[in-house]
This record gives structure tokens, C-alpha cells and sequence, in this order.
């Protein structure tokens, strides 16, 4: 299809098909696809499956008590540092679905199941052998038998509509349901990363070709890569894991506090995180527009000649025509409307601290309004 | 895609004669390679620019690349549309994308410029 190819997370991943502001436009404008088969799902099935997450995800996973909700949560570390950012599905009866990072799917895992209650037996295997007492969570790593497919844009419901079959009612945000498009059996999760109504569609990968090219058919849609991915991305803030955060940070810290449970039981990371919410967090990841020039990763974040942080993510919105970033700023700095300098290599241009999202119009917020 | 009027620079830089100055752009290739140009950076009237040296930067959404002057001299003119528009420089990279002119010092840094014939095999061997 011509793409521009880069590697990314193991992974030969497109980053741009016709163009990163076409793509970027059609989404904010139609509807985009993006082949996001590199993201990994774990799955865990049993009886011991709600209280093995409810003891390392930093949400309540009771909240999403019907089959079907879905849930943005953290892993977290003892210290509280930021393992991966999640969802989590309650996909079936017993039975709940995690997407995670690509970069991640290792980690994760590796903390996951390192980090089952003691009272938990993990199994793997197909017929239930060994001790009957234990209360049994069955943990799978279906990342390579999954591909996921993002359908992004104002008319990417249209779009889905047209596939499937007549009386089709499409899951509401932040819902999973089992659909057949064009006949083919999937999942179609109402959620994304790009602002934007829409969906993510979850198949097996034998079936992702036949789905892909479904829905390029339509002329509205349009395919997209990764570089239109970030850039819509951060014109919603959006964080992403590796650029703006890592175990490096907190939740407080990362203005991701929202995704933590003040109520709930015992978790990894809990105490740490409430001693920072107890105490303030001195740095915040911040939303910076600049003045001029376009501010990318690494970049110095000056106030009166000194540094004062550094660029996390950083690009060119297309939607404002300007450069926007985000940072860890001191909490003091963070104020909305504060002005400061960004060091664009031999430049010093002037920025201002800006609450996100960047881009508040999209078929999402008119949806949500 | 090479005017034969032009003189090319290695870094992909393009120069039109007009009398004592040079009208100065980059070149198909150059824009092609970057994609979508979404800023330029250029300097102001009355700089002045070396041979070989940067004169300003140009980005695409992903990457940023240095502009390099094929010749020195003093600038008299800056296409300060690029501002608003730098897509014109993937559109007309020859034309209205051109971004400064300078009055030259020494004409005959022109000479060691590349023709149009000779620039095209130079990214044959790149590419």
C-alpha cells in the first residue's frame, strides 16, 4: 500500500501511508484505520480471576461488575512507578480481557503472574489437574493469536453499521461486545486513542486481512499509520507509556490519579501513591503550546533561562497548526496560562502551559456533551 | 523534477541566478524525502549566510533537516509566506516554495554547484 515502514516494539509497523496530515485529517474529518495487531491482550478465566487483578491493577475492577464495560487502569510497582497504562475488559463471566502496550507485553506478564496471591493458583493447563482446594485463575498470553483493528472518525460508526448485520446495535463507549462484520466474528470495542468516536476492533489474526480490507472498501475510510496515531493522540493528551510515563512516575504525578481507587482494598503501589496524593506530587506532566517551531522529545523547558523540565512528547498538531507538548513541570510552574521558553536547538522560543486535550472539538466531545 | 536552469547543492539545496543574486530552494528530492513540510525556519533580511553552512531548518511531522546555503552573501529577501504555508514547498518546491534570496559575495561559488545532469545522478548513487 506504500507505506513508510518503521520498526517499533518488534514489530515492522507503518508509519505513514499517503501522508500523516491527510490521515491525521480524515480521521478528525471521516473515518481512519490503524492496524494496532502489535498491542498485546492478556486473558484470565476462573474463579480467581477478579481478586488476581483487584490485587495489582491500581482501579476498581468491581466497578465494571457487568459483562462487557471496560476500564482504563494502571500496573503499578511497589514505589508506585507506572509498569503500563491498561484496559481491562470484563469479557465474559469470570472472565476478564487486558490490552496492553506492545513495548510491555513481557513486563507485564512477567509482573502479572509473579504477582498472583498466594491463596491463587495459576494454571495454565487445559483439564483442571492437581489440588482441588486451591480457587484456580487461568492466565493466557493471546497476543500473537489477536489482531486489533482501530476504526477512528466521526463516521466510523456509519462504517461499522454498513458491516453488520441489519438491527446492530453498537456497544456504548467504553463497552465490548461480539459482533460479525461482513460474517466474520469479532470483538468490537467502543474506545480509541484518537479523540475521536469510534472503535477497536479485536479479531483472530487469520481473520484481520478479510476485516482490513472490508472496511478500506468504504471510500470515507482511510488508512493510517503510527505517525497520525501520536499526533492524534497528543492533541487529546493522551499519555503514552515510555514518553510520558514510566516506573519512573506516579499516577499523582502523571494527572493519572482518576484511574486509582480511593476505596478499594489492597493493591501493589497503594501506599506509596497515597503518600504522594497526601503530600503533592512536585512535579505534574503538563500540556505546553508553543509560540513557534515544533518542540520534540528531550527538548529543555526553560523559566527565566533555567531549566526547568524537559519535553515528554512533542509534535506538530495539525488541527492548530502549531507545535504542542507535554512535560513534568514543577506543580508551582503548572498553572493553565503560564508562559515559559522551550529550547528548540539553537532557538529559545516562548510556550504556554495548556490544560489538554489541545483540541477540544471532535465527534467524541460533541458525542459526550 | 531538475530544472536544467537550476544549480544544485549536494545537501539538496537549489540555486537561480538572477543578476547578483541567488534565488535559493530545496529540490524535488528534498521534499520528497521529508513528506509533508509543516515548518520552515528561515533567517531574516539582512543576515548573512556562508557557503556550506546552515541557514535555517525545515521539519515534516517526524523529522527535522538543516538547510544549507550553496553560497555567501548578505539576504535581501526571505519568502515569509513559507510562515503560513510551508506546504508550498512540497507543491512547488521550484516556485512559490522558494525561501531566500541572497546577494552574493562571490559569484563564482557558482560554478562548483552541480547541473541539473549531474545533481540527478549524485541522488541515483544516494538513493
Amino acid at each position: 500500500m506504500g507505506a513508510r515502514i518503521v520498526p517499533f516494539a518488534g514489530y515492522e509497523m507503518p508509519l505513514e501511508y499517503a501522508g500523516i496530515l491527510g490521515e491525521h485529517g480524515a480521521v478528525r474529518s471521516s473515518a481512519g484505520v490503524f492496524d494496532v495487531s502489535h498491542m498485546a491482550q492478556f486473558r484470565a478465566f476462573g474463579f480467581g480471576a477478579f481478586e488476581f487483578l483487584q490485587g495489582v491493577l491500581t482501579n476498581d475492577l468491581s466497578v465494571i461488575a457487568r459483562v462487557g464495560e471496560a476500564q482504563y487502569t494502571l500496573l503499578c510497582d511497589e514505589d508506585g512507578g507506572i509498569i503500563d497504562d491498561l484496559i481491562v475488559y470484563h469479557s465474559g463471566d469470570l472472565e476478564y480481557m487486558i490490552v496492553a502496550n506492545a513495548a510491555n507485553r513481557v513486563v507485564d506478564w512477567e509482573w502479572l503472574v509473579s504477582h498472583c496471591p498466594g491463596d491463587l493458583e495459576l494454571v495454565h493447563e487445559t483439564v483442571r489437574t492437581g489440588d482441588v482446594s486451591e480457587c484456580t485463575v487461568e492466565f493466557v498470553d493471546e497476543s500473537d493469536r489477536t489482531a486489533m483493528i482501530a476504526l477512528q472518525g466521526p463516521r466510523a460508526l456509519d462504517v461499522l453499521g454498513e458491516l453488520t448485520p441489519d438491527g446492530y446495535v453498537p456497544p456504548v463507549r467504553f463497552e465490548l461486545g461480539e459482533a460479525f462484520l461482513g460474517g466474520v466474528p469479532a470483538l468490537v470495542s467502543r474506545t480509541g486513542y484518537t479523540g475521536e468516536d469510534g472503535v477497536e476492533i479485536l479479531t483472530h489474526v487469520s481473520r484481520a486481512s478479510a476485516i482490513w480490507r472490508m472496511l478500506l472498501s468504504f471510500p470515507e475510510v482511510t488508512p493510517c499509520g503510527l505517525g497520525a496515531r501520536d499526533t492524534l493522540r497528543l492533541e487529546m493528551g493522551y499519555p503514552l507509556h515510555g514518553a510520558d510515563m514510566d516506573r519512573g512516575v506516579d499516577p499523582v504525578s502523571a494527572r493519572l490519579d482518576w484511574a486509582v481507587s480511593k476505596s478499594k482494598g489492597g493493591f501493589v503501589g497503594r501506599d506509596a501513591i497515597e503518600r504522594v496524593r497526601a503530600e503533592g506530587p512536585a512535579r505534574v506532566l503538563s500540556g505546553i503550546v508553543v509560540d513557534e517551531g515544533i518542540p520534540r522529545p528531550g527538548f529543555p523547558i526553560l523559566r527565566g533561562g533555567n531549566e526547568v523540565g524537559k519535553v515528554a512528547s512533542g509534535t506538530f498538531s495539525p488541527t492548530l497548526g502549531r507545535g504542542i507538548a507535554t512535560a513534568y513541570l514543577p506543580t508551582q510552574l503548572a498553572e493553565e496560562g503560564a508562559r515559559l521558553e522551550v529550547s528548540i536547538r539553537k532557538k529559545t522560543v516562548s510556550a504556554t502551559v495548556a490544560k489538554p486535550p489541545f483540541v477540544r472539538e471532535t465527534s467524541l466531545s460533541a458525542r459526550q456533551a | 523534477m531538475y530544472p536544467s536552469d537550476l544549480k544544485y547543492h549536494k545537501e539538496h539545496e537549489w540555486v537561480r541566478v538572477e543578476g547578483d543574486v541567488a534565488v535559493i530552494g530545496i529540490s524535488h528530492f528534498a521534499q520528497d524525502q521529508l513528506g509533508e513540510v509543516v515548518y520552515v525556519d528561515l533567517p531574516s533580511e539582512g543576515d548573512e549566510v556562508t557557503a556550506d553552512e546552515t541557514f535555517g531548518e525545515i521539519e515534516s511531522v517526524k523529522s527535522v533537516s538543516e538547510l544549507y546555503s550553496p553560497v555567501t552573501g548578505e539576504i535581501v529577501e526571505v519568502n515569509s509566506a513559507l510562515d503560513d504555508a510551508p506546504e508550498t514547498v512540497n507543491e512547488d518546491p521550484y516556485g512559490e516554495g522558494w525561501m531566500i534570496k541572497v546577494k552574493m559575495a562571490d559569484s563564482s561559488e557558482i560554478d562548483v554547484l552541480l547541473s541539473a545532469e549531474d545533481y540527478e545522478a549524485f541522488i541515483e548513487d544516494e538513493a
